[in-house]
């Protein structure tokens, strides 16, 4: 059994990609660092089923769904966007800002 | 088993790490799919070998391929630093400092202080060891159906109605995805 460990290396893994959203000004590397937290909310959920039984695998399943969803989308809008101003940072979209 | 656990975990922080300091987004993603695949080695020393197999191949396979597609598309492969300023950093180190105390503080947990928080919770259940047993759930389900039927009866029964949802949503993603990505609709 391995539960310390391995909620460990999950919330060292989560923090990195909080950290990448955090100083990337690139879209596409901060989609990256999101699925890199979704990761290690997955490795969350499977270390939580050897005591749970089979619910989290399913509940990783359905977050890997999610995150291939959303990972086409964001990155049709991403395209959508860069056709708009040839650029990928997100500083360059603010007409929504206050 | 554990020597094998803390070499991918340090393979899957350090990929992980490479990643959010590459200045090319076709390395970055490369990277990270390093990183899936420590995991999927993680996932398999948990007992998780059908999770590990859609891992590799819905994470490390499909979205990544569809995240370097679109780096190549948009022709993104040139390295330029994109970091952000020194007040970011400052603001990112807060943050992720203060989240990592906190997150890290779950190392210390074990299966036997898990059950002994749980059966002091006001609802009083006063035996740990009717809700833990032993911890050895999942390989019991596991030598009981096989790796993938453990999975399938509950998904199939007790999370069909979400399941069923899972197949809208998807369908949705794609509509959206062509509608957003067409240039003219």
């Amino acid at each position: 059994m391995l539960l310390g460990p391995v909620l460990g290396l999950s919330a060292i893994l989560f923090s990195i990609g909080v950290a990448g959203v955090l100083l990337r000004r690139n879209v596409i590397i901060v989609f990256m660092c999101v699925e890199l937290m979704l990761n290690a909310v997955n490795l969350t959920f499977v270390a939580f089923s050897q005591l749970y039984g089979a619910s989290g695998y399913i509940m990783v399943f359905f977050v890997m769904t999610v995150a291939a969803a959303e990972a086409a989308v964001g990155l049709a809008l991403v395209i959508a966007l860069f056709r708009h101003r040839e650029t990928v940072s997100p500083d360059a979209f603010t007409s929504l800002k206050w | 088993m554990t020597t094998l656990f803390y070499v991918f975990a340090a393979l899957a922080v350090g990929s992980a790490a490479l990643c959010i300091l590459q200045r090319s987004p076709v390395s970055a993603a490369l990277w990270l799919v390093s990183t899936m695949f420590s995991l999927a080695v993680i996932y398999v020393l948990l007992g998780a070998q059908f999770i590990a197999a859609i891992q590799v191949l819905v994470y490390a396979g499909a979205v990544m391929v569809l995240f370097l597609f679109v780096i190549m598309l948009l022709n993104l492969g040139h390295a330029s630093s994109d970091m952000r300023g020194p007040s970011a950093l400052a603001a990112a180190v807060v943050i992720v400092g203060l989240l990592s105390i906190e997150l890290v503080a779950l190392w210390r947990y074990t299966p036997a202080r898990l059950a002994q928080e749980i059966s002091q919770a006001p609802a009083g259940l006063t035996d740990p060891s009717a809700i833990f047993m032993g911890g050895q759930i999942a390989q019991e389900e596991a030598a009981a159906r096989g790796i993938v039927g453990g999975i399938a009866v509950p998904l199939f029964q007790q999370y069909l109605v979400p399941f069923e949802i899972t197949s809208i949503l998807l369908l949705a993603a794609i509509v959206g995805a062509v509608v957003l990505a067409k240039r003219k609709v």
